[in-house]
């Protein structure tokens, strides 16, 4: 979708209709499924709503990949319980998505085909354990720090979805947080094992923000309209100034030698972000896209038997009542 | 539309604990009423939320459109006196 | 907020780590439990005992857990999560309980202190020293396999643990009691769906028969008590599996037949093979990865 398709105004509108649209806006109430919405407001909502469900869903397998593996049961089954909860985070945002009249199964495909995208942190693989724990601190934190302000999100069944995921992944960030603990009073192993993972985690992390302020091109009307509230570089900024103490208490080294405190503002002031790799991820070159993807596509085609055998039941059970 | 036939959509509400009534929680997909209310469950209850589960087909629920959305609603807007805030109670009367 | 009220329950001020240690349930099921060893029962049978009810239901937990990112609709993602959870709470318990009247099999020679019992049970223990049943071994197979197998194990242990409530030992009595509820759900949900693919299409319906056909065999030995089973059920302590094979080909049977599915006969009891320690391929593979992190750090706490 072009930008120009997203500024574009609604053609024939009653005037009236677009007025308190932007009233109800401009007073920070809450639009609703049934209410007249501009078209771009529509198309910008499901965009993001189906890119962060997509986010949730492919977000279940880099951590995945160690719930067979998990070095005690504990962990297994905290972790086990938050990748759970990723699948139902998915599902509350399809849910919201649906309410502007998307279909889930449609925009399954349309991530299976590469037509809408997810986050792409999700393209670096996880290749020791403590990867769960650093996904859950930065990952999951800097998620935490790009969602919360969504809980006041103008759409309103947006708005209650993200309630429902911030209060769930509070657990997140700190089961990860804690097992990072653990392992740095464990052996050398284990200490080496969280720095390593840190140094591969970080700079991926601040890139979940997006690109820098002047160079994110809806940006802007998505804040007019209330779909966004915060500025990229403003979350990313309160993120670092968040982390750098939690990592100082952690006794990691966060791999960033420009990293240093601002005594002028009292906030972190950090280096520059390698935007190229960002868009090589995002456009399809990570470490792990063609897996992810095909995971997807596997879950979906070799179950659609199930699918329409539940169908093809509850048709034959409906004609016989 | 995608091309191969989904689930059809149902909408989940959760009596959160006695004495409550039952909130709209959000919605799932499932093959039929049976199956719709073990999802709800497994999705929605997963922290011990709900003590009663009702769903319904997201089709079967008849809802006031925007457009009649003043003749509806604005009769009832001016009678505030349905409103516990519209009598005056002096601060000292308990359990009120 | 109104719908704030929903979601009281989700404060995490009161739940802190705990509750995610157990299933999907917050209340530790053995507070308050008697843990001495009733009178008169050898604590090495105890132990073993648990062994079997817990590995069954760890290694069917394991199995459910690699249909996560698998399965087909996101729900069934959440109730795999869910019934997967469950079984990883009744083994802990039941690990736990074995490791605490001391039966830990070889797993101390390379599991240092710093590891819990439960651990050391579940991740350096070899092959041979698991009591679990080749029900649960199996691998998975499609979803109507899956499906087959959950009915089948959930509709055995549901049984058992129905009878395992009334047990002089009062932490097997605590598990049992607790389990039920979660088994029987865990039954109830295996069910619809083999009635669902059992009459649903040709292709679901000739899957579910596949289904079926490859997990009968494993119902041979299960209802043939071994000597520990034999000693204990005398003892009021275990349930003589031997006393709930008709009720489960019954339960069995209603379902099949109802899902328009050929039951085929009841395979002869044969003498207890995973429950002495004789396993297949299957059980090995799965424990190199259950099990390989943990063995790799001996010394590790996680």
């Amino acid at each position: 979708m072009s930008a120009t398709a997203l500024d574009s105004p609604d053609v024939d509108v009653d005037p009236g209709l677009q007025e308190q649209f932007d009233a109800t806006i401009a007073a920070e109430r809450r639009i609703e499924p049934r209410d007249w919405m501009p078209e771009g407001y529509r198309r910008t909502l499901v965009r993001q709503i189906a890119q962060h469900a997509h986010s949730e869903i492919i977000g279940m397998q880099p951590e995945g990949d160690w719930l067979l593996r998990a070095p005690s049961l504990r962990r297994k089954a905290v972790l086990l319980a938050k990748v759970q909860d990723e699948a139902g985070h998915g599902m509350y945002l399809y849910s919201a998505a649906e309410t502007l009249g998307a279909d889930r199964a449609d925009l399954t495909d349309r991530l299976i085909d590469g037509r809408q995208k997810y986050s792409s942190i999700f393209n670096y693989p996880t290749l020791t354990f403590a990867d769960v724990g650093v996904i859950g601190w930065l990952v999951d934190g800097a998620a935490i720090c790009n969602q919360v302000p969504l809980c006041r999100s103008s759409y309103g069944p947006y708005a209650r979805a993200m309630v429902r995921v911030c209060k769930e992944e509070s657990f997140h960030q700190r089961q990860g947080y804690e097992l990072l603990l653990t392992m740095m009073r464990g052996t050398p192993e284990q200490r080496a094992m969280v720095q390593d993972a840190v140094d591969r985690w970080w700079w991926p992390s601040l890139m979940m923000f997006g690109p820098p302020d002047t160079d994110s091109p809806n940006s802007a009307q998505s804040m007019a309209w209330g779909i966004k509230r915060h500025s990229n570089d403003e979350l990313r900024q309160r993120f670092v100034d968040m982390t750098v103490p939690q990592a100082a208490f952690l006794g990691v080294t966060l791999p960033d030698p420009d990293l240093a405190l601002d005594p002028s503002t009292g906030r972190y002031r950090f280096g520059a972000i390698d935007w190229e790799e960002l868009k090589r991820v995002i456009s399809g070159a990570g470490p792990c896209n063609a897996e992810r993807i095909a995971r997807r596509r596997a879950a979906r085609d070799d179950n659609a038997w199930v699918t329409e055998a539940a169908i093809a039941y509850a048709r034959k059970h409906e004609a016989r009542s | 539309m995608s091309a191969r036939a989904g689930w059809p959509l149902y909408e989940v509400f959760v009596r959160g604990k006695r004495g409550l009534n039952h909130v709209h929680v959000g919605s799932l997909h499932a093959p039929d009423d049976e199956m719709a209310v073990h999802a709800a469950r497994d999705v929605y209850t997963r922290r011990n939320e709900g003590v009663s589960i009702w769903v319904v087909r997201a089709d079967a629920i008849t809802a006031s459109s925007p457009d009649e959305k003043d003749p509806m609603f604005a009769p009832s807007g001016d009678k505030v006196y349905r409103h516990p805030t519209f009598y005056e109670i002096p601060a000292d009367v308990p359990h009120i | 907020m109104h719908e704030e009220t929903v979601y009281d329950a989700l404060d995490t001020t009161h739940g802190g780590g705990g509750q995610w240690a157990f299933g999907t349930g917050f209340d530790d099921p053995l507070a308050g439990v008697e843990l001495t060893v009733p009178d008169g029962v050898d604590p090495a049978d105890l132990g073993a005992y648990c062994l079997m009810l817990g590995d069954d239901a760890l290694v069917l937990a394991q199995r459910l857990t690699e249909w996560i990112t698998a399965a087909p609709e996101l729900e069934e993602e959440v109730a795999f999560g869910n019934t997967a959870l469950d079984l990883l709470g009744q083994a802990r318990l039941l690990l736990t309980r074995a490791g605490s009247v001391g039966v830990l099999g070889r797993s101390r020679s390379t599991a240092t202190d710093s590891i819990p019992d439960e651990d050391a049970l579940a991740c350096f223990r070899d092959p041979d020293e698991f009591r679990c049943t080749g029900l649960v071994a199996a691998g998975n197979g499609d979803f109507a396999q899956t499906m087959v197998r959950l009915l089948a194990a959930s509709t055995v242990r549901l049984a058992v643990f129905a009878r395992l409530r009334a047990s002089r030992d009062p932490v097997l009595a605590a598990v049992a009691a607790k389990g039920v509820h979660e088994l029987a759900y865990h039954r109830d949900h295996a069910a619809r769906w083999v009635l669902r693919l059992g009459d649903g299409t040709p292709e679901s319906h000739r899957r579910a028969q596949a289904g079926v056909d490859a997990v009968w065999p494993h119902l041979a030995d299960l209802f043939t008590a071994t000597d520990v089973e034999a000693r204990l059920a005398a003892a009021g302590v275990a349930v003589d599996p031997a006393g709930v094979g008709d009720e489960v080909h019954d339960v069995l049977t209603t379902v099949l037949t109802r899902a328009t599915l050929r039951v085929p006969g009841r395979p002869a009891d044969v003498v207890p093979r995973g429950r002495t320690g004789g396993h297949g391929p299957e059980l090995s593979a799965l424990l190199t990865t259950l099990q390989g992190l943990a063995r790799r750090h001996p010394a590790a706490t996680w």
